[in-house]
């Protein structure tokens, strides 16, 4: 990319991808007016003390996961939450995106909250569709679900941002995408109803909302609804996971954003024969492992995404 | 790819040698899933013949056909069969990753 100065006349869709794949290797995003523009490398933006609040996404740690990809997710997750409590201003608090687990067993659902408890920060998670495969599909609700609607939906208030916690995992139909049903996008209609649209929000959840390749099923059949509920809100952002790589749009007001993950890298859309792990030299691995640090100024913009590799 | 081909070329082999002690399980289709694709992903077979899916993918998936049958969640090499008892057109496809599809044809 031979340009990062986002000036004038607004950006091109095709800009912004560029720098979709730019952001791969660590930018700070401020987004004023709706118009993204890049102000520099994560260590650059690091120094910059950040105003306002600040929370972390981390995502798809896929605890228990012992394959070729990364022979162990329990370690790269805990390396995450080092490189968390190393950071010089504590967030307020996290999300997590999902497929905390692999095979959703007890000993992996132990093992995750054991390590990222070690952040000592309040979690606000959703499920992944690895979190739903027991036997009786109740381990992740038994943990956290827990003032939650139907299979796990809530929102709560932080910072004068309205966060929402949407489950696009369930109940999902042979040769479709993520899903979220009726009766959760009932609740959201209700949930937002009311509220001032100058309240920034943020909609969570595990499965991209937007349609990025349906040929690997990364999208949500009815996320369109749900867009057209915050339609009208000032600042939207919208943050999901599982497709284990750095993904950033922007449409109007809303801002797309998708988390590495802290276990395997995962291909860019159409650049494999599967969306399955990607494996990867293991002097490469950290590089595109990692979490991501949202921050809201106080007067709601702008609002910046950091993502960080484990590595440099 | 080359490790796949390989480990076929193992599995037919294998096959071949149990043929003349187990012609009984002539009757049976394998079908592999990888790279998130059933394979083969249209399948015909008789009444009373069963299917084995095995997963040999890094990643888990299952196999469900809405009121008929579901597998448990299959890790890699994990299987799961079914024995079709009544002809018709049996529509399938992974759970967790439900652009996964496939059919059977039972005759």
């Amino acid at each position: 990319m031979s340009d990062h100065d986002h000036h004038g006349d607004g950006v091109s869709r095709r800009r912004v991808l560029e720098c979709m794949t730019w952001a791969g290797t660590g930018v700070l995003w401020t987004i004023t007016g709706g118009v993204p523009r890049s102000l520099g490398i994560v260590d650059s933006a690091l120094a910059a003390e950040p105003a306002g609040m600040t929370f972390l996404q981390i995502s798809d740690s896929h605890v228990g996961f012992d394959k070729p990809a990364n022979p162990n997710a329990l370690g790269t997750l805990e390396e995450a939450i080092n490189k968390i409590n190393a950071m010089p201003k504590k967030p307020s608090f996290m999300i997590h995106t999902g497929d905390i687990t692999h095979l959703s067993k007890a000993k992996e659902f132990d093992d995750a909250d054991r390590i990222i408890s070690q952040a000592k920060l309040d979690v606000h998670y959703v499920p992944g569709e690895h979190d739903f495969i027991d036997e009786e599909v109740k381990l992740y609700k038994e943990r956290y679900g827990r003032g939650t609607k139907g299979a796990g939906w809530y929102s709560f208030d932080a910072g004068g941002v309205h966060f929402v916690g949407l489950v696009n995992v369930v109940d999902l139909k042979g040769g479709g995408l993520g899903n979220l049903g009726n009766e959760q996008l009932e609740w959201l209609e209700n949930d937002l109803k009311g509220r001032s649209k100058s309240t920034p929000v943020v909609l969570f959840a595990h499965i991209p909302l937007w349609t990025v390749y349906p040929q690997w099923g990364w999208g949500t059949e009815d996320g369109a609804r749900a867009l057209e509920y915050v339609k009208g809100f000032g600042s939207v952002t919208v943050l999901n996971g599982h497709i284990h790589q750095v993904m950033q749009k922007v449409e109007g007001n809303v801002t797309f954003h998708t988390a590495r993950s802290t276990a395997f890298p995962q291909p860019a859309p159409g650049s494999a024969p599967s969306p399955g792990p990607m494996k990867v030299e293991d002097s490469k691995l950290r590089s595109l492992l990692g979490v991501a640090s949202i921050n809201f100024k106080q007067n709601n913009q702008p609002l910046a995404i950091i993502d960080t590799p484990l590595q440099g | 790819m080359s490790s796949i081909n390989r480990r076929d070329f193992g599995i037919a082999v294998v096959a071949t040698m149990l043929l003349p002690i187990a012609t009984a399980r002539a009757e049976d289709v394998a079908v592999h899933i990888d790279n998130f694709v059933f394979e083969p992903a249209q399948l015909t077979v008789k009444v009373g013949q069963t299917v084995t899916w095995t997963n040999r993918d890094d990643i888990p998936h299952t196999v469900v056909c809405a009121g008929k049958f579901r597998s448990k969640t299959m890790d890699t090499d994990g299987t799961f069969s079914f024995t079709f008892a009544a002809p018709g057109e049996y529509k399938y496809f992974c759970s967790l990753h439900p652009h996964m599809t496939g059919t059977v044809k039972v005759e």
